[in-house]
């Protein structure tokens, strides 16, 4: 038996809308398989995983919570994987972006008016980008792969915060405890409707969809798309790849770097030597299931948040390994990219060389 | 002093080694797999656990190995025959060999672990037929005078007193390099990745070619992490790698895919994420964290310094290095 | 020497071949003879299941249905290595070589016992000069030009002992001269006893050296002739069906207006190992006129290219645009300034393969007026109505509205494309190999639209590697040679033997002694 491919004329688009939706159900499917080796009803482990949160307002409102920052960040990303740019440094952009957002209530607490906030998110979003920068500038500059140097920099971005929250921005009246000063009140976001939503939350949806929007509909959305798909044809259309390669890094930086802003100053109010649950990694993850399309990251940011939430459910309630989430995590990548083949090409089982008639046992 | 420090490196460059020589295998048929950090970490938590299971480290090792090629056959699958994005899936093998080994090895955090036996010469003697052969008493030739070198100071620890893997990690890069530059396995497998398209019409199989390699790659990659934790630190600590994997993939580049210059990159990668440990005994009053990026920020200074010279990153690359194949039939 | 095609000289005998492609039939139910001796031509369009035919007899495809025979005995020929142990060669028309390795390495992965790289060395040393095809074992293709990676390919054939070579149009790449050298080497083989199949669609040679044609169309065997008794005119009409619209190019005047595009001395470095430097390159293209500039593949046309269009930037005064210093400006400026461009590659460099058609519009539209952009959103309205316009001036036939590039054929697509840039009435177009493999109508279709615009009062650019189409539409032509280009002079004045001259060399020559 053999897997033969068979080229489409054209992108499927009935598969582009339906290889996300597979790929979930074959997740869920392995899941099930994993709960029944755990030793737990497969039905009970996935309902527990991925309804159960659904369920009730304080596990809807930690997904909600958990949902923002991957959004933020996986919209972002998506700007770098369209034009053909791998960052897969987010996670430390994100680091870097709450520590450049945190140094005015760390250093300045008494820097408490109107504008700490603002200028908390705009620190914030510069702190990412520059971060960003770094791999694209390298990138544009030296030729250097910018997979492997923003991944090193996640890193260097953990040991830096590692450092500070130890060393220089320890809290004086901390008893030695590896953490900076709580942020005051102005230094906090506060929450809206009645509680339901963080005012994070808000401002990702509005910049996902403002990003949707340029996406689709303008010259800068077209010229992402291009170049991500053909940079020599991009180039004939007079783009300069590395003009672009800057501006996804600085928007993916920036985006992460808010994030990480506001993870710390609406969630952890104060930074710690880990803020990020691996946030940056499981980004890319919602980038792709999402499509790189903003709307569908919204919906894939959920999804994800779930397995965080869902994991600790299965955990606590059923004495399943909360790694168990890092595992569907993998597995729902892997099933994506398995799934977006069928956007391209039809698959084709033969069963015998030779007797082509007889041997196509299936077109998908 | 510097003879530990040089044990210190030696093993700490051994991993390094190993995953890097297998995932220039890789590349050389065209393919870049970025999961090895994935790879290895699964590596190291089989043989972990494995190795405990039945005490014995030899099983454990062969385990990994198992455990890398398996991870590997997963990312084959989805980037040779179902042509996935290469970069995308690498990194999904990384995410979920994390995860998994995470998983894995919940139960085997804290306990204690199985450390590979050095190689002593005296070994040597308890190999049946070999050691009969040359090493015991009335052996056909008698070769037992080597038993007398690691016994020699400074020479004798360094160079006869190591694990095995470190001695198969150097067995692997002189394979490799006569393999691919004086056979004829070596001359299709570079074939495969300079043209793809050639090579098929030519009639060799481009895709079962591909695969091999990166069975080959992802047993190396669990070698690797074997080492890490059956004889660097034996014990299981959950993320063990610590990057490790990608400082391989980054070897690859600085020794633009020459087998010989992942031993110097090995080496030199090795001294430098060993500085932290020593540079602590002696005391500088350098914050930990500084020392221990380092070896993060020499692997970006070093491919910035070799993507800078286009003219050597052009003519080495393998030129289909992250293309897709598909062939017509 | 038809009369001479006895059966028991049949060497291979293919009965009944089909293949398919997903809905397209690409061979069906071909018959086809070859003798022993025989240089046999293979003729028929682009997309006519040349290829295809001969894949099979090579084992890189699989028939659906039929037979083949081989001496006698029925054949299954599984693979490359199959057809090689039958002692069947192959010439790629885009050549099966590896750019990294040397010339022995190359040669040893066709060989199933290629021996010691040594004595394969030797051995390809004697043969390679026996046939007048001398290599240097030792050398990587990578630095060779391509007449010489041709030759790599005839070596690696002749190495195995073959009683047939398959040729896919081996002189595309040749410069007249060098396609003689290789007439005189098939001829030998020929008298030695080995079958050449010769697929080509240049109709003079294969009148001049083949002994025995099989024609086909949309994958079907149409006619089988002795081309030595039929005219080019009799074999293309066989080929294409019906008789070909001449292009008429109206009278070649020789005074043309100002100079539109201006080249001063432009030169370039190489930007990769792998590329051309261009060396002091001057031409004046003037209102009305086309200029060809011929040469074979890989001596700096596609740099050229690109420094006139602005991919590559170069001093402000190599290129003049109607007057303007243009040689920094990008190519959005230089289209802005009435400039167009249609580059080789259709797919991923004159369009974007996954987008649709009005997509594709924007790529070189975006900034050219037409109301295509604006406040940076994309009108796709605009884009539609442009692609519909675009569509029926230039006779492109798509499948459904609206397709994505990739899914045109060759000639649909370069229709397309070039009608997108002629859409504008640009001043100055500059055409890089506007009819590579284009079907005989679409060719001349294009032809005659460059010819239109010329004589609308534009100065067009068409840089080629066919010579009858060189002929046909320019009035001046130059000669492009390892990056240097000759004088352009008036067709009138110009022989295919002084171009061939000028091609293999010849241009470099003549800038050297100025």
């Amino acid at each position: 038996m053999r897997i033969e491919l068979v080229k489409r004329k054209e992108h499927s688009e009935v598969m582009s809308l339906m290889s996300p939706l597979i790929a979930v159900a074959l997740t869920a499917l392995s899941a099930g398989i994993i709960f029944a080796i755990s030793g737990v009803s497969p039905l009970e482990g996935l309902y527990k995983f991925f309804i159960d949160p659904l369920t009730q307002q304080w596990s809807l409102e930690a997904t909600i919570d958990k949902a923002t920052p991957l959004i933020l960040i996986g919209c972002g990303l998506s700007v770098c994987y369209l034009s053909n740019n791998w960052n897969i440094g987010a996670e430390g952009q994100f680091v870097v972006g709450a520590l450049f957002g945190s140094f005015l209530p760390v250093l300045f607490p008494e820097f408490e008016n109107a504008l700490t906030l603002p200028l908390m998110l705009i620190f914030g979003v510069i702190g990412g980008a520059l971060w960003g920068l770094i791999p694209a500038l390298l990138k544009t500059r030296f030729n250097t792969n910018e997979i492997l140097t923003s991944l090193m920099l996640v890193y260097v971005a953990g040991l830096l915060l590692d450092y500070l929250v130890r060393g220089p921005w320890r809290d004086p009246d901390g008893y030695n405890f590896p953490e900076s000063r709580i942020f005051s009140d102005a230094a906090t976001l506060p929450e809206v409707f009645g509680g339901f939503m963080s005012m994070s939350a808000v401002i990702t949806l509005v910049i996902a969809g403002i990003l949707a929007i340029m996406l689709a509909k303008t010259l800068k959305g077209f010229e992402i798309r291009v170049m991500g798909e053909s940079p020599r044809a991009g180039s004939f259309a007079g783009f300069s790849s590395k003009r672009l390669t800057l501006f996804a890094f600085a928007i993916a930086g920036g985006l992460a770097g808010l994030a990480g802003t506001m993870e710390v100053s609406g969630g952890l109010n104060q930074l710690l030597p880990s803020i990020s649950p691996g946030y940056g990694f499981t980004a890319i993850i919602v980038a792709f299931l999402g499509r790189l399309n903003p709307i569908g990251i919204i919906v894939a940011g959920f999804v994800l948040a779930l397995s965080y939430i869902g994991g600790e459910g299965v955990q606590s309630a059923m004495g399943v390994s909360n790694k168990i989430a890092s595992v569907i995590q993998g597995l729902l990548l892997f099933f994506v990219l398995a799934c977006d083949t069928l956007i391209l090409y039809r698959i084709r089982i033969v069963t015998r060389r030779g007797s082509a008639a007889a041997g196509e046992a299936s077109h998908v | 002093m510097f003879e530990a420090v040089l044990l210190t490196v030696i093993t700490a460059a051994t991993p390094l080694l190993i995953a890097a020589i297998g995932e220039l295998v890789v590349e050389r048929s065209g393919v870049l797999n970025l999961g090895v950090e994935g790879m290895m970490i699964m590596g190291a938590v089989i043989g972990f656990a494995v190795a405990n299971q039945t005490g014995s480290g030899t099983v454990g090792v062969v385990a990994a190995i198992v455990a890398g090629m398996a991870m590997s056959a997963l990312f084959g699958f989805l980037v040779i025959v179902l042509v996935a994005n290469q970069v995308a899936t690498g990194l999904a093998l990384t995410i979920l060999g994390l995860g998994l080994s995470g998983m894995i090895g919940e139960a085997y955090i804290g306990v204690p672990g199985i450390r590979i036996p050095e190689f002593h010469s005296e070994i040597l003697a308890e190999v049946p037929i070999f050691g009969a052969l040359f090493f015991q008493d009335g052996a056909l030739i008698d070769l037992s005078f080597i038993k007398g070198l690691s016994d020699i100071p400074f020479i004798g620890p360094v160079f006869f007193q190591q694990d095995a893997i470190v001695y198969l990690g150097f067995a692997l890069v002189i394979g490799v390099a006569y393999t691919l530059f004086r056979t004829r396995v070596g001359l299709i497998l570079r074939a495969v990745g300079d043209n793809h398209g050639s090579a098929h019409a030519l009639g060799y199989s481009v895709l079962k070619i591909r695969f091999l390699a990166v069975l080959f790659g992802g047993g190396c990659a669990g070698l690797a992490g074997a080492y890490m934790s059956l004889a660097y630190t034996p014990q299981w600590v959950e993320n063990m790698t610590a990057g490790r994997g990608w400082i391989a993939l980054a070897l690859v580049v600085f020794a633009s895919w020459l087998p010989y210059r992942v031993v110097i990159g090995a080496y030199l990668f090795g001294a430098v994420s060993v500085l932290n440990l020593h540079a602590q005994a002696i005391g500088l009053g350098i914050p930990s964290q500084f020392l221990s990026s380092l070896p993060y920020i020499a692997t970006i200074a070093v491919l910035v310094l070799i993507s800078a010279n286009r003219r050597l990153t052009l003519v080495n690359t393998p030129a289909c290095l992250g293309k897709p194949f598909v062939p017509d039939r | 020497m038809q009369q001479d095609r006895s059966e028991k000289d049949t060497l291979l005998d293919a009965r009944g071949l089909t293949k398919r492609f997903g809905d397209i039939l690409a061979n069906d139910n071909v018959d086809l003879t070859i003798n022993k001796g025989e240089i046999h031509a293979l003729l028929g369009e682009n997309g006519a299941g040349k290829s295809t035919l001969v894949k099979m007899f090579y084992g890189s495809l699989e028939p659906d249905a039929g037979e083949i025979w081989w001496n006698g005995d029925k054949v299954k020929i599984s693979n490359p290595a199959a057809a090689r142990e039958l002692g069947i060669g192959m010439v790629f028309q885009h050549f099966s070589l590896f750019e990294a390795l040397t010339v022995v390495e190359n040669i040893a992965l066709a060989l199933p016992n290629p021996g010691n790289m040594k004595d394969l060395g030797r051995r390809i040393d004697s043969v390679s000069r026996e046939y007048g095809l001398p290599l240097n074992p030792g050398d990587i293709v990578a630095d060779l030009p391509v007449g010489i990676r041709q030759r790599i390919e005839i070596v690696r054939c002749l190495l195995q002992e073959p009683k047939l070579i398959i040729m896919d149009e081996p002189t595309s790449v040749l410069t007249p001269q060098e396609a003689d050298q290789l007439f005189v080497t098939l001829e030998r083989l020929a008298k030695e006893g080995c079958a050449v199949l010769y697929i080509s669609h240049r109709l003079e040679e294969v009148k001049r050296i083949c002994h025995h044609a099989t024609i086909l169309r949309h994958g079907e065997v149409v006619n089988e002739c002795d081309p030595t008794k039929e005219t080019p005119a009799t074999l293309a009409s066989l080929m294409v069906g019906s008789e070909i619209v001449a292009v008429t190019a109206g009278a070649h005047k020789l005074d043309f207006g100002d100079v539109r595009l201006g080249l001063n001395n432009l030169s370039a470095k190489a930007a990769t190992p792998f590329a051309t430097a261009l060396n002091r390159i001057s031409l004046d293209l003037r209102a009305g006129e086309v200029v060809a500039i011929a040469g074979v593949a890989g001596n700096g046309q596609g740099e050229l290219f690109d420094a006139i269009s602005g991919e590559t930037k170069v001093a402000p005064e190599m290129v003049l645009i109607d007057g303007v210093q243009s040689g920094k400006k990008s190519i959005t400026w230089r289209r802005k300034h009435n400039a167009a461009f249609v580059p080789e590659e259709r797919l991923g460099h004159g369009a974007v393969p996954g987008m649709k058609l009005s997509q594709n519009i924007v790529l070189t539209r975006h900034s050219t007026g037409d109301k295509l952009v604006s406040g940076g959103f994309v009108s796709e309205v605009q884009a539609g109505d442009m692609e519909k316009r675009i569509k029926q001036a230039f006779d492109v036939r798509m499948s459904h509205d609206d397709p994505e590039a990739r899914s045109l054929s060759g000639g649909n697509l370069q229709k397309f494309v070039v009608g997108r840039e002629l859409d504008r009435k640009p001043g100055v177009l500059v055409v890089n190999q506007p009819t590579w493999g284009v079907d005989a109508g679409a060719a001349a279709l294009i032809r005659q639209a460059l010819i239109d615009l010329a004589r609308s009062g534009s100065a067009v650019l068409v840089i080629s590697q066919d010579l009858d189409e060189i002929f046909e539409i320019a009035d001046r032509i130059a000669v492009i040679s390892r990056g240097y280009l000759s004088v352009a002079e008036p067709v009138s004045d110009m022989t295919r033997e002084r171009v061939g001259l000028l091609m293999a060399g010849g241009a470099e020559a003549q800038e050297e002694a100025v």
